[in-house]
């Protein structure tokens, strides 16, 4: 019998499927609590952006600790979007021009911060999109943005400094965030765009330009003297992680009827959780980011049984496993105690 | 007169963050490292004051030992971290993994804290009782006085330090060139774990002084300010002991002049927008150096 050899990424694809179907037979066969149903959608956007940062970390090789601003950009442009068009458009083409709308603007802000701040390299890039993340946040609360008759109304103090008509609906209420925005959020959407993501990112990667990328983080010098243009490729793959992060806000705004730009939803710490999902993953590594966020997500909700210790396992497993994975003395140990089990690969 | 009180205590604030820049500063420049869980360390020191001035019901001499328990503590926290949780990754050599563990330790001391105290605030005995001084109608609180004295004296001491002890001297070296340093005899691993030693009592004397002025404490107290504070050493120039001072000071005074005269709810974002048009200028910041890079 002929053996069929699958590529990294159709593994990649049929894990996804997989784990769609698995999760979709126990959701029919009434496995899942609601608890664990209602989190199904927040774990796949997690796993999206986390392969939207890995092309921007892994591939890239800049450090982004801002995706959560993007992340930020994409839900709210988004929701502002589908509360506009509420009463004018049908669920299914709303959704899919929200999902425009969020790319659209993430991207949008992707390549304008890109443009001066991947001049900078290293841990410097690192801070710069840290303070992007929370000026976007800060600012967002402190919006008020409405509609009514007239047009769009914005204003920097308050809602009724907006001077509405009477008929006139406030969208986005500063720190209150936006309200009513439709649901139109699900698992199989959700799982949708993650394949899409996924199919995009990969593509990428195998493509000239994906090349090019990658010859940047090995060795920009080398990269420029055959004649590649840095500042391009470095800007062309932050803006695609930019817009996958903000495709992954969109189904973030769209999943909760109720968004609001607070830190433990838009934060610093946000962008921080995306990045260990990619460092535990695997730097570089597609598939791991995806398993990553997946199990990671999942961990402190499945330890909420300890309660208050929940957080403080997640905490000593998350150093335990960098130590493990990382540590020269780790290592060894490990090749000693599995390396008997595992074949030689072939140098 | 307004104006005069806004610059004085925004010079306050800055001291405070200058305080926390200094110790981020040092290791970033020593250990090449971005430890996230800084800004924990000042909260671990305000939690050991608070315990013991609690616990001797706020006597002058409580404050005293408090504050040098908590100095103590830090000192121990930092040290233990960097020996458990950073050095056997350093020699893997990824600065990635690395900062992933200091984002763990982040969370573990928040926990830790967390579970310890419960996560209603604390409002925190003031460490500092002086009621100040007024110069016509200008008044000034003790606190703002003893703040910008202290991070004045902090500063003159670690210059002094770095610049006239052979420990100072190994961290230049360190901070320069390890590989060389470790060539010229110098023990690497104990420079390093001195700077954390360092960096981490700054972080409670910084804590103290902090709480001092906004005397409320949770878990998350030293988060913000931490990640303030690695800004205003961004902004002065990381590694430069100077560059962290002036970094600090002008931090604190922007965000107080922008919370006064433009937004509260926009104060963060004009500190974190001043940062992007620095370094889009000065790339290395305002003291940085510019590093020459060799092919």
């Amino acid at each position: 019998m002929k053996k069929i050899k699958l590529s990294k990424e159709h593994k990649t694809y049929i894990m996804v499927i997989a784990i769609y179907i698995i999760v979709e037979i126990l959701m029919a066969a009434g496995v899942l609590s609601s608890h664990i149903k209602g989190l199904l959608v927040p774990m796949v956007y997690y796993a999206i952006a986390a392969v939207g940062l890995n092309l921007c970390v892994g591939i890239l090789g800049e450090l982004s600790i801002g995706h959560a601003g993007f992340m930020c950009i994409g839900a709210f442009s988004s929701a502002i979007f589908s509360n506009l068009v509420k009463d004018i458009l049908p669920g299914g083409i709303r959704f899919l021009l929200a999902f425009v709308v969020g790319i659209a603007f993430a991207a949008l802000f992707g390549f304008l911060i890109g443009i001066p701040v991947l001049r900078l390299n290293g841990d410097y890039l690192a801070i710069v999109t840290l303070a992007f993340g929370e000026i976007i946040k800060n600012v967002i609360n402190a919006v008020y943005l409405g509609f009514d008759g007239r047009g769009l109304h914005a204003s920097f103090t308050s809602a009724s400094a907006m001077g509405l008509d009477a008929g006139g609906t406030t969208i986005l209420n500063g720190p209150m965030g936006i309200n009513g925005t439709p649901r139109d959020a699900n698992f199989t959407i959700a799982m949708l765009v993650l394949l899409i993501t996924l199919f995009i990112v990969q593509n990428l990667i195998k493509s000239r330009d994906g090349r090019a990328i990658m010859s940047i983080r090995d060795n920009r010098i080398a990269a420029e003297s055959i004649g590649i243009d840095i500042t391009r490729f470095k800007i062309l793959a932050f803006t695609i992680s930019a817009a996958i992060a903000g495709a992954a806000g969109v189904l973030f705004g769209h999943n909760i009827s109720s968004l609001q730009a607070t830190s433990g939803n838009f934060g610093y710490n946000i962008s921080i959780l995306i990045l260990v999902y990619v460092v535990l993953g695997g730097i570089g590594n597609i598939r791991g980011s995806v398993i990553a966020a997946g199990i990671l997500y999942m961990l402190p909700e499945m330890l909420r049984g300890l309660n208050a210790y929940r957080m403080l396992i997640y905490s000593i497993v998350l150093i335990a496993m960098m130590l493990f994975n990382w540590a020269p003395g780790a290592r060894k140990w490990r090749s000693r105690v599995f390396g008997r089990f595992v074949r030689k690969e072939a140098a | 007169m307004n104006f005069l009180t806004y610059l004085i205590s925004g010079i306050s604030l800055g001291s405070v963050y200058a305080i926390i820049a200094l110790g981020y500063t040092m290791v970033y420049g020593i250990a090449k490292m971005l430890n996230f869980a800084h800004g924990d360390f000042i909260m671990v020191g305000c939690y050991a004051i608070f315990s013991i001035v609690s616990a001797t019901s706020g006597s002058p001499a409580g404050m005293i030992l408090g504050v040098v328990a908590a100095t103590v503590i830090c000192t121990l926290v930092g040290v233990t971290t960097e020996r458990v949780a950073y050095r056997p990754l350093r020699e893997a050599g990824s600065p990635l993994a690395v900062l992933i563990t200091a984002i763990g330790v982040s969370y573990l001391l928040e926990n830790l804290a967390l579970l310890i105290f419960g996560s209603d605030p604390k409002s925190f005995t003031p460490v500092i009782t002086w009621s100040g001084i007024s110069i016509g109608a200008l008044r000034i609180q003790g606190v703002t006085i003893v703040t910008i004295a202290v991070s004045l004296l902090v500063l003159i001491c670690l210059t002094w330090f770095i610049g006239n002890t052979k420990s100072g001297q190994a961290m230049l070296a360190v901070a320069q060139d390890r590989g060389a340093a470790t060539l010229m005899g110098i023990n690497v691993n104990k420079t390093i774990t001195m700077t954390f030693a360092i960096g981490s009592a700054l972080a409670a004397i910084a804590g103290a002084l902090q709480c001092s002025a906004y005397p409320t404490l949770t878990p998350y107290t030293g988060a913000m300010p931490g990640i303030k504070a690695f800004v205003a050493a961004v902004l002065g120039g990381i590694g430069s002991i100077p560059g962290a001072m002036i970094g600090g000071i002008l931090l604190g005074i922007i965000e107080i002049l922008g919370r006064s005269y433009i937004s509260s709810q926009l104060a963060d974002a004009i500190v974190f927008g001043v940062l992007i048009v620095v370094l889009l200028v000065r790339p290395t910041g305002i003291l940085g150096k510019k590093i020459q890079e060799k092919v």
